[in-house]
């Protein structure tokens, strides 16, 4: 029986990691001792994870790679850790495959029938807040690091971080997930205020290489989605096409 | 670190008898999906084991849960058994509710709901398949509660074994004997390579209007016939003495209890 699917980073409950650290995650595991059922199976699934959200002027872009683990098995090579929680708000998701399942259908729901009552686009920040809300109250049960980008009439593109723990914070740019760890430093020379959609693109597609290439917990595809005024348009790179930096 | 779920009030209770708590019964399984052009085909092996036992040797894995959507279960038995048809039943209702055909991500929100309430104490680890209004549909679903839709799936613990078949010859919008054989296939591969899984190979073809449920598709481990016979004939042993002490019983008491069938 294999275990949980995991986006990782997971952190040690007992420290506060500012940022996400590669560490094994000790979830609940099911009994089984003996057995014909090896290590890796009894994991939990973890998107082991690189994610990352750019805000431009009109939108934002946003990006993740495609590998959900349990263990050192691949359960899905072609995830799509992307996920609309309304027609112009995207949710990047990191952590566990169930729990940020689970919290992203419930602030779709709790959005969708907000957005109702308005009779109006929800703005990114209530999104944001509902994220905030169910990941802090449960802060000791969850482990979810989500990116909460769109775009709204109000404030244009935007792009919250709700890391482990429940905190939430508006940032031009943020990035997630096990990998993120390897692409600070490349985000911190190379992003510049003022880009426009197509650069983002190109740094957030560079970045998410770089993390993929050095991160074992991140692989296979990167997803792109562009929000704006006009609407969503969703790219794929497959692994061919990805931008190489090494020569050897 | 493996925390075991243990239950400490049982296992007291039992030792106290001189017994031991016995092993959950566990489909260490081979189970898998494909989508194909016309539909989806489920693939189980049937083996079942209580630690390295075989408890039964031909189980059946591919659950019914509407009359257009089936669902393999790997992990535990009775909690594989139990989802899938409390599931049935809720989208039976459900379906009377609507008036309509039962629609595959419906009973993957059931599912995924339910088993996310759990929090991976219901050991079901599921491969959902089916055909509704909106084509063909194909899920995986682990006990944690998190679900995968893609258009080939592996679960169990010849997954790795199986979906290794998969990588090499899956084919987008296969022909129905095609994705047969290749379902046919992958839980070969589980069955002879994975300890946990053997015995026969079940499919379960599903299309728009029809279900075909082959139990079983494939007789992969049928039981040998013995070459020889430990049966000796009468007289092989010779007799030397023979005594015969007849037990005398004496009828005490007879009394006739009618049973009320009316």
């Amino acid at each position: 029986m294999r275990g949980q699917p995991l986006l990782s980073p997971v952190i040690h409950r007992e420290k506060m990691a500012a940022a996400p650290v590669m560490m094994p995650y000790f979830g609940q595991q099911i009994s089984s001792k003996s057995d014909l059922v090896p290590d890796w199976t009894r994991q939990e699934v973890s998107t082991g994870t690189t994610i990352m959200a750019v805000e431009y002027d009109g939108g934002v872009v946003i990006g993740a790679d495609s590998r959900t683990t349990t263990g050192a098995y691949i359960a899905n090579r072609v995830t799509d850790k992307l996920t609309r929680i309304h027609d112009k708000i995207y949710c990047c998701r990191s952590g566990s495959a169930a729990d940020t399942q689970a919290i992203a259908e419930v602030v779709a729901y709790q959005l969708g029938f907000h957005s109702i009552e308005l009779d109006e686009p929800p703005l990114v920040e209530t999104a944001a807040n509902l994220f905030r809300a169910s990941c802090y109250r449960y802060r000791e049960e969850l482990t979810a690091g989500i990116l909460v980008a769109g775009w709204d009439k109000r404030k244009g593109g935007q792009v919250y971080s709700v890391p482990i723990g429940g905190m939430l914070v508006r940032q031009p740019v943020s990035v997630g997930g096990s990998g993120s760890t390897y692409i600070y430093g490349f985000m911190d020379a190379n992003y510049k205020p003022g880009m426009n959609k197509e650069q983002c693109m190109e740094i957030t597609a560079a970045a998410l290489s770089l993390a993929m290439e050095r991160d074992g917990s991140s692989g296979g595809v990167v997803r792109l989605a562009s929000i704006s005024e006009e609407g969503v348009e969703r790219r794929v790179i497959l692994g061919n096409q990805l931008p190489k930096f090494s020569t050897h | 670190c493996s925390c075991a779920v243990v239950n400490a009030v049982l296992e007291i209770e039992a030792s106290k008898v001189g017994c031991s708590v016995p092993a959950a019964r566990k489909t260490g399984t081979t189970i898998c999906g494909v989508v194909f052009k016309d539909g989806v085909v489920l693939g189980a092996d049937t083996r079942a084991t209580e630690g390295m036992i075989v408890a039964d040797k031909n189980c059946s894995k591919i659950h019914y849960i509407s009359p257009n959507i089936y669902c393999c279960g790997a992990g535990t038995a009775a909690d594989t058994e139990m989802t899938t048809q409390l599931i049935s039943s809720n989208l039976e209702l459900h379906s009377l509710s609507t008036g309509r055909l039962p629609r595959v991500a419906t009973a993957n929100r059931m599912l995924k709901q339910m088993l996310f309430r759990y929090q991976g104490y219901i050991g079901a680890a599921l491969v959902l398949g089916g055909v509704d209004c909106n084509g063909p549909h194909l899920y995986s679903i682990y006990p944690h509660g998190s679900t995968d839709k893609l258009p080939y799936v592996t679960m169990g613990s010849g997954s790795l074994a199986a979906m290794a078949v998969f990588e090499d010859r899956y084919k987008p919008d296969m022909e129905e004997d095609a994705a047969k054989q290749l379902v046919r296939d992958a839980i070969a591969a589980g069955i002879f390579n994975d300890l946990g899984s053997g015995s026969n190979i079940d499919l379960c073809v599903i299309t728009k209007n029809k279900v075909n449920y082959i139990r079983p598709h494939d007789e992969a481990n049928k039981k040998g016939v013995r070459t020889g016979d430990y049966k000796y004939k009468q007289g092989t042993t010779g007799v030397l003495t023979k005594a015969v002490t007849p037990i005398d019983l004496e009828l005490l008491e007879e009394s006739v209890q009618t049973m009320d069938t009316s």
